[in-house]
């Protein structure tokens, strides 16, 4: 579209599962009639010859000739639509009309405003009891968020924060650590195709003062802040970007569990190590949240046993081009300890000099060609040292600094799980009480 | 009779969308200078190359250039630039 208006004819070709996407792109971008065209999913892992009768065949959404429909796009005169576009506003009101319980509860779930599990209705009391949670006025932006890079960010105030925090269920002292998600503008609600979804850990003080859970269970759904933080995190994403909508607004193929809620406090006082967010520059008494978009791969062991190196290289290598969050009980962190691995850093470190592929089966990962080779080509390192290894040696796939830990759990057992993770950043809590 | 209750519209603020015209397009496409723009999907410059072999074949009038932005799903100005400055249209795939 940015082509088009540069005065460039332009055509774009997609996918035909994409066209809900792409035509309410266009629409948002304020160029409706923008000339799209299709061919049928996937492209994907197919040969020459496939994608030649791609191009020779129909656009599966209109059974009209592929090439055909590409260039009368470019030559056909254009109409009155096409010269002005179209403009509108989609301001959205702060109350909706009143209505039953029921009703209101049905307009939600068929608006999409929820994860179609019942919410708390966010009446104007509730609403104003939320609000009293922090010193921040009602009308303060927060932040914006959107779904994908290439669609327009949606601005959001203290109280439309408020609002989902209510239908999440939270309590009015969860809401300072509400508001510094959605202050993070990362989206746990992403359009990826991949079924992203955010991870939220939460430290310092904050944990004790609102009850968090860090012990037995803590991953969920085994404590009402924990599992209610996680739940407003997922539903203020979704109404403050502009919707999560399958085939509009959501194209994550299978779906993710996790985005139902996926928030944890560290067990500081248990871990021998530093906690999270000290890592990231704040106070030890400091409370913040960081936050960690991916979550595609979930992988898990005990331990360290004798072999623990092999098991975590295994673990390691399996995970593509996703960064890993490494959660781990206390238990496990202290044989960590025990067996001279006295900081985070130093496991840090480790996983990544240990996590490591043939540079055959690295670049033959669809999202590090798709997002890492046209940096490797554009000389930018560490892929373009990567780029240069022979296909059967050995290429290190993550750089220290991507890779994090966090000490979670009850020391019912010595688990650990690796959470395909990339950090994000750390938000202060404070700054929102 | 039920309860009446008001409740909030929980969804963000949408910037207001500004209509936009097409760009003016070309009678014919002969002699015409068309880019096809890699977006650097996996895949994607297999089928553009293929694309590229459609219009040697079959419009041979048609000169095509293909281009690839310099990193996936960010805007490119300087490829951008480029493109509007020596092409006389674009064909972008595959992908979003």
């Amino acid at each position: 579209m940015l082509l088009e208006e540069a005065g460039v004819p332009s055509v774009a070709v997609h996918t035909n599962v994409f066209a809900g996407v792409a035509r309410a792109t266009a629409t948002a971008n304020g160029m409706p009639r923008t000339r799209q065209t299709f061919v049928p999913q996937p492209v994907v892992d197919l040969s020459r010859a496939e994608l030649r009768a791609y191009i020779e065949g129909s656009d599966p959404t209109s059974g009209r000739p592929f090439m055909q429909e590409v260039i009368e796009a470019l030559t056909s005169p254009l109409d009155a639509e096409d010269l002005t576009g179209l403009s509108f506003d989609r301001a959205t009101p702060r109350l909706l009309a009143p209505d039953s319980e029921g009703n209101l509860q049905r307009l939600f779930i068929d608006n999409h405003w929820t994860d179609y599990l019942p919410i708390v209705l966010p009446t104007e009391e509730r609403v104003a009891a939320m609000l009293k949670a922090t010193s921040h006025p009602p009308d303060e932006i927060v932040g914006r968020m959107r779904p994908t890079s290439f669609r327009e960010f949606w601005e959001y105030t203290v109280e439309k924060v408020a609002v989902n925090a209510v239908m999440a269920g939270a309590r009015p002292e969860y809401f300072p650590v509400i508001l510094a998600l959605a202050a993070s503008g990362s989206t746990a609600k992403s359009s990826s195709t991949t079924s992203m979804t955010n991870m939220a850990v939460v430290n310092g003080p904050i944990r004790h003062e609102i009850g968090m859970n860090f012990g037995i269970g803590a991953l969920g759904p085994y404590n009402h802040a924990n599992v209610a933080i996680g739940r407003a995190y997922a539903l203020l994403s979704q109404n403050l970007q502009g919707g999560s909508v399958p085939g509009e607004s959501y194209m994550g193929t299978l779906g993710n569990g996790l985005a139902y809620s996926a928030c944890f406090a560290e067990h500081e006082e248990k871990s021998p190590w530093e906690p999270l967010h000290v890592q990231k520059g704040y106070a030890e008494g400091d409370s913040a949240v960081s936050v960690f978009f991916g979550l595609r791969y979930v992988q898990e062991g005990y331990g360290p046993r004798e072999t623990w190196q092999e098991k975590m290289r295994r673990c390691l290598s399996a995970g593509a081009h996703f960064p890993p969050l490494l959660v781990m009980d206390p238990i496990v962190a202290r044989h960590f300890v025990e067996r001279g691995v006295t900081t985070k850093q130093q496991l840090i470190d480790w996983c990544a000099a240990n996590a490591r592929l043939p540079a055959r089966e690295y670049w033959d990962d669809q999202w590090v060609q798709t997002l890492l080779r046209p940096l490797a080509v554009a000389g930018v390192e560490p892929y373009a040292s990567r780029l240069k290894v022979a296909p059967d040696e050995v290429v290190q796939m993550f750089e220290p600094r991507e890779i994090n830990i966090a000490v979670v759990g009850g020391e019912a057992q010595g688990a650990w799980k690796m959470f395909g993770a990339r950090y994000e950043r750390t938000i202060s809590v404070d700054a929102w009480r | 009779m039920a309860e009446l209750l008001t409740a909030h519209d929980p969804r963000g603020y949408p910037p207001k969308v500004v209509g936009k015209r097409l760009a003016q397009r070309r009678e014919s496409l002969d002699g015409k200078l068309l880019y096809l723009v890699d977006c650097l999907f996996d895949n994607s410059e297999n089928f553009m190359r293929e694309l590229e072999d459609w219009f040697a074949k079959n419009l041979p009038s048609v000169t095509t250039r293909l281009i690839q932005p310099r990193q996936s799903w960010v805007d490119d100005a300087d490829m951008r630039a480029r493109v509007a400055c020596e092409g006389d249209g674009a064909i972008l795939g595959v992908g979003l």
